[in-house]
């Protein structure tokens, strides 16, 4: 089986198609980027992106993804390791505590952004609201998806200026 | 193999006041071959003496051009590399304690790059996180660490350009020479700067607090590029060639061992290598019995253990009831126990009081849930065992592991890992053990993956607990008598189990006339353990709370009787004791800063706690409005802390506003359930955690002072339940007794 990740095709041989994707991600491709907290949709730590939306990996079958695009953590900086607007922003705001759920919340909040990208308090609240964090960092995940937001506007802004 | 054996509970984490070191180090004869003893200064640390951390001479650690003064510190060409000693599990002290150096090495933090130590009592003493200890244990001699490296660069320089060592100052990574404008930068000295003997630590001049650059400041956390990038940092991330994954199936009711199990099945599925049973060493914190899967990847484990059958034989196993438990509770909270304090004379307090108030406590078992599941990479090869762990006591882990697997600690090395979050779950090294003792009959390397439902069925829960509290007050408002009759657990039918037990100084002790403070265990055989602020995160609850009772049972404000109660400015107990004045300055900046006493919209109301604990004072108030469905808004929380010099400004206020979440989350819907001797929740869907939108407001106030430094991991947490639930109390007449509130009907909006 093939499976298209963060722009390569990866070949993942005779795996069983039911394997959920983050296990296909995470044992067989190396990218442990997205995490295994619950194995049940509901933590979130396991977030990645098909086609652009939020899916809990760990309950998505890697079957299932078909010809779609799988975007994960990894695949978030450019090929020179420029961390992307939401990154930055967590990093920036120092979000986290333990870590464990970050890249889970950084994939919600991208799916986010990339269908809202002025979220208000509400929007944040409800997008992120699938995504557990253990330590409680919620304050700063709710200013960091705010800040990225305003970074990407400028950003807009000034290729729009060009 | 007769009944558990609790022995070691308790004894793994050193107590907060830092009086006892980690049991079963077994790391003192490693690497001694290398490092003549006699070489080491030994540099007494803060804490009760317990602490000794040693510097060596530059020849025991120097190669050709590298300054290393001690284990925290390697300086040459290439640049600044500072060595974090303890794990971290999300408490920040993978980037403050290096902080701590380079603030008095007068290294530029863009400079510096910081790894992880290796694990090495010689070298570092202690290595462990908990009890808050982390930032006061190694506060004084990561200091002198970063001192030593400083004078050892400036009397370099000195030599080099033939001046005064005295006429030469430091700044941002460089050695400067005022006089003749000439600088140079530490990489560039590093080579002669090992030549130099260390400085006796003592004799040392440390910086005085206004001249800290870089502590006290923002700092983002070390690890936090990597993690944004989704680098393998944490022990479930590793690992290694050939490595297979290993699942392991212990008894629903703990203490039980294996009859039988359908192995050959389980040894015929796809992916599986092989399936085995392991009987257990006996202790309850190192190897439980069960059934070890061996599989080519997780899923095909995780199906594996999904299809296995074990016959398990019960006799010695937990028949724990939390029903049952309740009931006795219930019964035991009449009948009088033996005292832990007993000043005054309750009784006569009682019989003269003006007016008298009870009420009866009760608290739930929950469970640690860092959301990384316990997990262990291991590999024996040729006798010797290698683990990569995410474990808040490493020094324990390779103590246990070289046990079950029947070599010397020399045999075993650690790799510290970062933790997808501690809580104090991971001060018990169960599941090191357990891969260890997998690993050692795989004969390849494994990692060892619990499932959610593992990581809830088998923690070490925080304990549950009851407390009858009866208290009076004279005509004039002044709380007169106090009696709290606490029903706790034990493992080990010794003594209460970790966190469950009260000590001789638990408020109000020494604060109130007549105290009674009395304590009954019933047996429990369900490991129960440290939990975030053991022990005051819930006897915050019952004491803020009662003493809130207290206060509208006179007919007064709260704050104003928890002012009069703290009374007189004075230090009460040891050096690491409350100091009332502390704690009423901070009780009033809380106040203050919420606004006490001010007009409310209709169905708001307030609510105030203080609790001492780990060397923190810690005030908070919480505001809420509560509907007629008892749905709790929690519009904002209010803390203010005295916990000495702040360390990194950036990690400390994360630590207050987690601690928030942390206590909000707990007291509101969490519980773990016993019947049978199993635990009733399996999952996240039964273990609901707060989620962003009930996240409230939180204002963290720090109060500059001077005094020595603290942890921030724990003392933020034990506050929190008490203000919310007394602001609760405020805005709509319930008083909670009962934790999680959801069991009085009441949820978060
Ligand atoms: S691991 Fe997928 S939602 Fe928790
Ligand atoms: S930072 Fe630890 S779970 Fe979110």
């Amino acid at each position: 089986m093939n499976l298209k990740v963060n722009g390569e095709v990866r070949n993942l041989g005779e795996i069983d198609p039911l394997t959920p994707l983050l296990w296909a991600l995470r044992d067989e491709l190396g990218l442990v980027g997205a995490k295994f907290g619950c194995g049940i949709s509901q933590c979130g730590a396991c977030t990645v992106l098909v086609d652009g939306q939020a899916v809990k990996s760990c309950s998505y079958p890697v079957s299932a993804v078909g010809e779609g695009q799988v975007t994960t953590i990894e695949g978030l900086a450019n090929g020179d390791g420029e961390l992307n607007a939401v990154q930055q922003a967590w990093v920036d705001l120092d979000v986290a505590q333990c870590g464990y759920c970050q890249a889970g919340q950084i994939m919600a909040a991208e799916a986010l952004l990339r269908t809202n990208s002025n979220p208000g308090d509400d929007d944040i609240d409800q997008a992120m609201a699938s995504n557990l964090c253990r330590c409680g960092t919620y304050i700063r995940i709710r200013e960091a998806v705010k800040m990225a937001a305003a970074v990407r506007h400028t950003a807009e802004a000034a290729d729009a200026a060009e | 193999m007769s009944t558990l054996n609790y022995a070691d509970i308790g004894d793994v984490v050193p107590t907060v006041t830092g009086e006892r070191t980690v049991a079963g180090e077994g790391a003192s004869d490693l690497r001694i071959g290398k490092l003549d003893r006699r070489q080491f200064l030994k540099l007494t640390g803060l804490v009760g003496g317990g602490l000794m951390l040693s510097f060596t001479t530059p020849r025991a650690l120097a190669n050709a051009a590298a300054l290393r003064p001690n284990g925290y510190i390697k300086i040459d060409a290439t640049g600044i590399v500072l060595y974090a000693k303890n794990p971290e599990i999300g408490q920040g002290v993978k980037t403050s304690l290096p902080m701590i150096v380079a603030e008095e090495l007068d290294a530029a933090w863009g400079d510096v790059e910081v790894v992880q130590s290796t694990i090495d009592q010689n070298l570092y003493g202690v290595q462990f996180a908990g009890g808050s200890m982390s930032i006061p244990m190694n506060w004084d001699a990561l200091r002198r660490s970063g001192a030593a490296a400083r004078a050892m660069l400036v009397e370099a320089a000195a030599k080099r350009w033939g001046v005064e060592a005295a006429s030469l100052s430091t700044q941002d990574s460089y050695v400067i020479h005022a006089g003749s404008g000439r600088k140079l930068k530490y990489t560039e000295l590093a080579g002669e700067a090992a030549a130099v003997p260390v400085p006796d630590p003592q004799s040392l001049t440390l910086k005085k607090r206004d001249q800290f650059r870089l502590l006290g400041q923002r700092i983002t956390g070390v690890d936090n590029r990597a993690l944004v990038r989704g680098d393998p940092l944490f022990g479930i991330d590793q690992t290694l060639p050939g490595m297979q994954y290993a699942v392991y199936q212990k008894c629903p009711a703990i203490g039980g061992k294996v009859k039988s199990a359908n192995l050959d099945e389980i040894k015929g599925m796809p992916g599986v290598s092989d399936a085995f049973v392991l009987d257990g060493n006996g202790n309850a914190m190192e190897l439980l019995p069960g059934v070890a899967i061996i599989a080519a990847n997780t899923w095909s484990a995780l199906q594996a253990k999904r299809a296995l059958k074990v016959e398990w034989d019960e006799s010695d196993a937990s028949k724990d009831s939390w029903s049952h438990a309740k009931a006795e509770a219930e019964r035991l909270r009449s009948e009088s126990g033996p005292p832990v304090v007993n000043t005054g004379d309750v009784d006569a307090a009682f019989a003269s009081g003006a007016k008298q108030a009870s009420g009866f406590y009760t608290y739930h078992f929950v469970s640690h849930a860092t959301l990384e599941p316990q997990n262990c990479t291991a590999w024996f090869k040729d006798g010797a065992l290698e683990l990569w762990a995410p474990t808040q006591t490493p020094g324990q882990g390779i103590g246990s592991a070289a046990k079950v697997v029947g070599i010397s600690p020399s045999k075993v090395t650690l790799h510290q890992l970062r933790c997808g979050g501690g809580f104090g779950r991971r001060l018990y090294n169960d599941f090191t053990t357990e891969a260890a003792a997998i690993a050692k009959r795989a004969g390849v390397p494994i990692k060892l993956q619990w499932t959610r439902e593992d990581d809830m069925a088998y923690d070490l829960y925080r304990a549950g607990g009851f407390h009858q509290m009866d208290g009076s007050v004279d005509e004039n408002g002044k709380i007169t008598g106090w009696r709290d009759r606490f029903i706790t657990f034990t493992n080990d039918g010794r003594r209460p189990v970790s966190g469950g037990g009260l000590s001789p100084g638990v408020f109000p002790a020494g604060l109130v006339d007549s105290v009674r403070v009395e304590q009954t265990a019933l047996p429990w055989k369900n490991r129960c353990a440290a939990w975030r602020a053991p022990g005051s995160n819930v006897f915050g609850f019952v004491v803020q709370g009662f003493l809130d009772e207290l206060a509208h049972l006179a007919g007064r404000d709260p704050l104003e009787v928890l002012l009069e109660v703290l009374g007189e400015p004075r230090q009460m107990g040891g050096r690491r004791g409350m100091h009332t004045g502390r704690a009423a300055g901070v009780v009033k900046l809380a106040a203050k800063e919420a606004g006490w006493g001010r007009e409310l919209p209709d169905g708001h109301g307030l609510g105030i706690a203080f609790y001492y604990s780990h060397a923190g004072h810690i005030a908070e108030v919480a505001e809420v409005s509560v509907d007629d469905q008892k749905q709790v808004k929690v519009h904002k929380v209010t803390v203010a802390a005295d916990v000495g010099p702040i360390v990194n400004l950036s990690g400390a206020e994360n630590q207050m506003q987690g601690s928030v979440v942390d206590g909000l989350s707990t007291m509101t819907g969490l519980s773990v359930t016993f019947e049978d001797g199993r635990v009733e929740q399996s999952n996240f869907d039964q273990y609901p955690m707060l989620r962003m939108p009930s996240t409230p407001e939180v204002a963290v106030h720090f109060v500059d002072s001077d005094y020595p430094p603290t942890g921030l991991g724990e003392p933020a947490l034990p506050p929190l339940a008490p203000a919310v639930c007394n602001a609760i109390f405020a805005a709509c007449g319930h008083r909670i007794r009962t934790l999680p509130i959801s069991e009085e009907g009441f949820s978060l909006a």
